[in-house]
Parts: structure tokens; C-alpha cells; sequence
């Protein structure tokens, strides 16, 4: 755990783009380790410009961006790939390397961290397993379906156990047993102690797992917690009781699988 | 599955399609340069050894056949007083006309022509003797001879060659500095081209030493392909104009030809040009990422 007791912290921040009006206004929060808060509002609300800001990506125009006690506007620049090291990104637009295969799109966060190549395989590839892309580990990106190119993407973003996972609209590509699959991984993530926070237009996902909310509207942020203690440890057992029952059997060996990989 | 490829998708770029072939025309123009360098160089050091150390002593043809005689004996045995001498003997007629061949043609006899009587004279080795104090006391014992130690022509030979040798390592460092600016124009665009990837690379926790890495594997390779293909397309060329001078050497030149050491030299070429380039690439994209964050 930090010093400060959180992984993020926001201070008064401001941004524009060029001379534009303000996006996000005086956004000011703190993500507690091991916290899972879904990021919601209106499309142009700033939820992508937010997560941008938390994994490094902008500057913000004014205010204080603490990320893992590194002041940002203070950290030399030397620094910064250890620290985006830290985050994990599931990018909307997925933005994977096209020209690389699958296998090689989710190796590339341990093979830019120096990881063994023997330690990469086998952790490749018992990931793309549990992502269901086993038999797609050659495939280039263009040739897959939307949904498989977000699990590729959401694989890329946890693959090296990040300590912050950022994830915009990570399961607006899947189907709901998918979703719930990518959403079970996440959890466990969570409760392996990485702090999560996922951008999402599902508000169906939001009421069922009635976990911590991150409100944007008009460039202001607003918190609030639907079950009142700060997440819902039972919101994926319920929902996975109320899946199908065709799909049970495949959660339980997912379950086991991706505890087995973390 | 677990092949390993570059990072970037450098296959795509049109703009490095060309780098190794402009790359080849210039290992193919350093090569000559280069060997042309190493061949006045190596002939120059054997003309040097070859003449330092050895004197001609030149008689001018007298009256008649028997002053001649006279005079050369008389030459003869002052230098079998000089203790620096190690050996000395007369041209034959047979031979001086053998030597002027190449101007004169062949069919003439020694008795066509007035020829000097020549002798040659090879100092000890490591032994100085003042040439002219020499000249001086040959000349007041024997009058109308001439010593000739080939100083002034060696010297104009050997100036020349060093100022060939100076265009030369001109034309190496253009070549050089060219390669250099082409690596670093390729360098510029592909980051232009790639600037979405390799913000993903460093997203993720790409150092920028690491792209740096990328972009100079990629060109280390396209500077062995080239410098591979400029060695090929050098190779006949050089092997054409070695026969072609072997021929000329026959007669009129001293040998020339590449050594051993000369050729490794060569062939060490297309792996310097591929160090030059991959080192230009790395110091290229570490400036221009430190430019553009």
C-alpha cells in the first residue's frame, strides 16, 4: 500500500483541449487500494479523457495528479514507463498492433517488462486459454470479431498484474456470458488487490453489481456507493446465480482456470 | 506462434522499402574508394621500400667503347671502397633495352642506340650513407657521372598517391556522412508513420530505449542487406579492374593488388555500414522521442 493510502489521487484538476472549454473541471478524488469503481456518464461526459489522465496518456492543465505517491507533474520522465508498468489499459478502440499475432499482442507488456521467454509463453498462453482465444493465438487482430479483439486488449491489459487496471467499455464488444466471464476476471484481479476502475455504458452491469460509482457529468465528478459499503463482495456470486444454467459449468472452470493464472 | 518480430510494423513502411539499396549504391561506392585507397597505399609502401636504400649510378657515354670501360671500372672500385655498399653491378646492354621496351619497342640492339652505362647499387641494410657527399666524391674522382637516389621522384610518386589517398577518405566521409543522413530521414519518418504504436509501446511501459531498440534493429538489418548487396555488385567490379591493371602492371606499373588484410577490410564494410546505421537509428529516435514528450 502507498504511504498516502491511495493508488490514485486527483487534486483541483483541470483539462482543455487547445483553447476549448474545460472538459473535466476541479476533479478531485482518491482510489484506495485494492477499490473497484465503475466510471459512468453521458457519451462527451469525459470518462475517456479521465481514464487518460489516470494512465498517463495527458497532462492535465492544472491541478495535481498523485499516481502510486509519484507526483506526476514532478516525476522525471525517466520514471514514467515504471509507473505505466503499474497500470494496466483496456483502450475502447482496443488498439492493438496489427501486425502482431494474438500471442504476441498480449506478450508484449511482459516482454517490454524483460520477462523470461519461457515465463511469457506459459503465461500467454494460459490467459489467452481462459479468454477463450486458445485457438486464435496466431490469429492477427483485423481477422477477429470485435469481442475477440477486446479480450486480446483486456488480456494485453492484464497479463503482467497491474497494480491499477483502467478499462474503457471493456464488454461493449461481448455477449453477456462473455461479459460476465471478463467481468469475473476483473474481480478476481480485485481481489488479488489491484485497484479497478471501468468506463462503462452498462448501466445494467452497474445496478447488478451495485459496486462504487464515479459520475461524470458536464466535466464534473460525483461519487457514490449503491450498497452503501463501499463494494459488493457477493454482486458476481448473485449474478452468476442468476445466469443459465448452460453457462454455469463454464464459469466454474473459468473460475478455476484464471485462479490458477493469478 | 512464438516467433519474435518487431514491435512496430516496419514490413508495411514504404519508406524503408528503397534504404537498402541506396544503402548498396554507397558501400558499392565506398568499396571502390576504399580499395582504391588500400591499393596506392600498399603500392606506395613497396615503391618506398623497393628504391630506399638502392642508388643508380649513370655513366654518360664517352668516345669510344674503351673510355667507357674505363670509366666504369674506375667507378667499380671506388664503390668497393664504400663500406656502407653492399652490392653493386652493371646493367647489360641486353637488359637496359629490355627496360625501355615498353617506349622503345622490341628488334633494336645496344649498339643502335648511345646508351649510358647504368649500375646499380644496393646499400646494407640499415646502413646511411650521405648521398650527397658521395656524389660529390664519385664525381671529383669520375667526372660526368651521376648518382640518382629516384629522392625527387619517389617523392612527387608518393605525393601524388597521398593526394589520391586524401579524395579518397573525402569521398568515404561524404559516403559516410550520406548513409548517416538517410538513416536518420528514414529514422524521422518511420517514427512520424508509427507515432499511434509506439504511443501504445509506451502506454504499456515501453522505455524509450526500448522503440530506440526497435528502430535500430530494424535498421541494423537494412544496413547488412544493403551493405551485403553493395559487396556483391563491388566484387566483379574490383576483380575487372584488378585484371584490367595486371595487365598495365606487366610492364609499367609496379604490382597492385590487395593483401590479405585488405580484403578483410572489405569485407568487414557492409558490418560497419550496419553498426553505423543501427547506432544512428538508436541516437535518432532517443532525440526526437525526448523532443516530441
Amino acid at each position: 500500500m502507498s504511504p498516502s493510502g491511495s493508488i490514485v489521487r486527483f487534486e483541483n484538476v483541470g483539462l482543455r483541449y487547445g483553447i476549448g472549454p474545460e472538459v473535466l473541471q476541479d476533479i478531485s478524488f482518491s482510489l484506495s487500494p485494492g477499490s473497484f469503481h465503475f466510471l459512468v456518464g453521458e457519451s462527451g461526459a469525459g470518462k475517456s479523457s479521465l481514464l487518460k489522465l489516470m494512465y498517463l496518456a495527458l497532462t492535465p492543465t492544472r491541478g495535481l495528479i498523485n499516481l502510486f505517491d509519484h507526483d506526476i507533474a514532478t516525476t522525471p520522465r525517466r520514471q514514467m514507463p515504471e509507473l505505466r508498468r503499474r497500470v494496466g489499459v483496456v483502450f475502447q478502440e482496443f488498439r492493438l498492433m496489427n501486425h502482431l499475432s494474438t500471442f504476441d499482442n498480449v506478450a508484449l507488456p511482459l516482454r517490454i517488462a524483460g520477462i523470461r521467454e519461457s515465463d511469457v509463453q506459459k503465461h500467454v498462453i494460459e490467459l489467452l486459454a481462459w479468454v477463450g482465444l486458445q485457438d486464435h493465438m496466431d490469429a492477427r487482430p483485423p481477422t477477429l470479431s470485435g469481442g475477440q479483439q477486446q479480450r486480446v486488449s483486456i488480456a494485453r491489459a492484464v497479463i503482467a498484474h497491474p497494480k491499477l487496471l483502467l478499462a474503457d467499455e471493456p464488454t461493449g464488444n461481448v455477449d453477456d456470458a462473455m461479459a460476465y466471464r471478463l467481468m469475473h476476471l476483473f474481480e478476481e484481479l480485485n481481489r488479488l488487490g489491484t485497484t479497478i476502475v471501468i468506463a462503462t455504458h452498462n448501466q445494467q452491469l452497474v445496478e447488478r453489481l451495485g459496486l462504487p460509482c464515479m459520475k461524470l457529468d458536464k466535466g464534473q465528478l460525483s461519487m457514490f456507493d449503491p450498497s452503501g459499503d463501499g463494494r459488493s463482495a457477493t454482486a458476481l456470486a448473485q449474478m452468476s446465480q442468476s445466469t443459465k444454467k448452460g453457462t454455469a459449468k463454464t464459469e466454474t472452470t473459468a473460475k478455476s482456470g484464471i485462479e490458477n493464472y493469478l | 506462434m512464438f516467433s519474435r518480430r518487431s514491435d512496430l510494423p516496419f514490413d508495411k513502411d514504404d519508406h524503408s522499402r528503397f534504404l537498402p539499396w541506396l544503402i548498396a549504391f554507397m558501400v558499392f561506392l565506398a568499396m571502390l574508394a576504399l580499395s582504391g585507397m588500400l591499393v596506392l597505399e600498399a603500392t606506395a609502401t613497396k615503391w618506398d621500400q623497393g628504391v630506399t636504400g638502392t642508388l643508380s649510378i649513370q655513366i654518360k657515354p664517352g668516345k669510344d667503347e674503351r673510355e667507357d670501360k674505363y670509366r666504369q671500372d674506375e667507378v667499380l672500385r671506388f664503390l668497393d671502397t664504400i663500406p656502407e655498399i653492399g652490392h653493386f653491378s652493371p646493367l647489360s646492354g641486353d637488359k637496359m633495352l629490355l627496360l625501355l621496351e615498353p617506349w622503345l619497342g622490341s628488334g633494336l640492339s645496344a649498339e643502335d642506340l648511345p646508351l649510358p652505362l647504368l649500375i646499380d647499387v644496393e646499400l646494407k641494410p640499415d646502413a646511411y650513407l650521405d648521398v650527397n657527399v658521395f656524389r660529390k666524391r664519385l664525381a671529383a674522382r669520375i667526372p660526368g657521372v651521376e648518382v640518382d637516389d629516384h629522392r625527387v621522384w619517389l617523392e612527387r610518386f608518393v605525393n601524388l598517391i597521398r593526394s589520391i589517398e586524401a579524395v579518397a577518405t573525402a569521398v568515404l566521409v561524404f559516403i559516410g556522412l550520406a548513409t548517416v543522413g538517410t538513416v536518420i530521414f528514414t529514422t524521422r519518418t518511420g517514427l512520424a508513420i508509427h507515432r499511434g504504436a509506439i504511443e501504445v509501446l509506451h502506454l504499456i511501459g515501453a522505455r524509450d530505449s526500448y522503440i530506440a531498440g526497435q528502430f535500430a534493429a530494424r535498421a541494423g538489418n537494412l544496413g547488412i542487406r544493403g551493405g551485403l548487396i553493395g559487396l556483391g555488385l563491388s566484387l566483379p567490379t574490383l576483380y575487372v579492374i584488378g585484371n584490367m591493371a595486371k595487365k598495365m602492371e606487366e610492364n609499367m606499373l609496379p604490382e597492385m593488388s590487395l593483401e590479405p588484410q585488405h580484403w578483410m577490410v572489405i569485407a568487414a564494410l557492409p558490418l560497419l555500414v550496419s553498426l553505423i546505421a543501427r547506432f544512428t537509428a538508436h541516437i535518432t529516435v532517443i532525440r526526437m522521442l525526448h523532443k516530441m514528450s
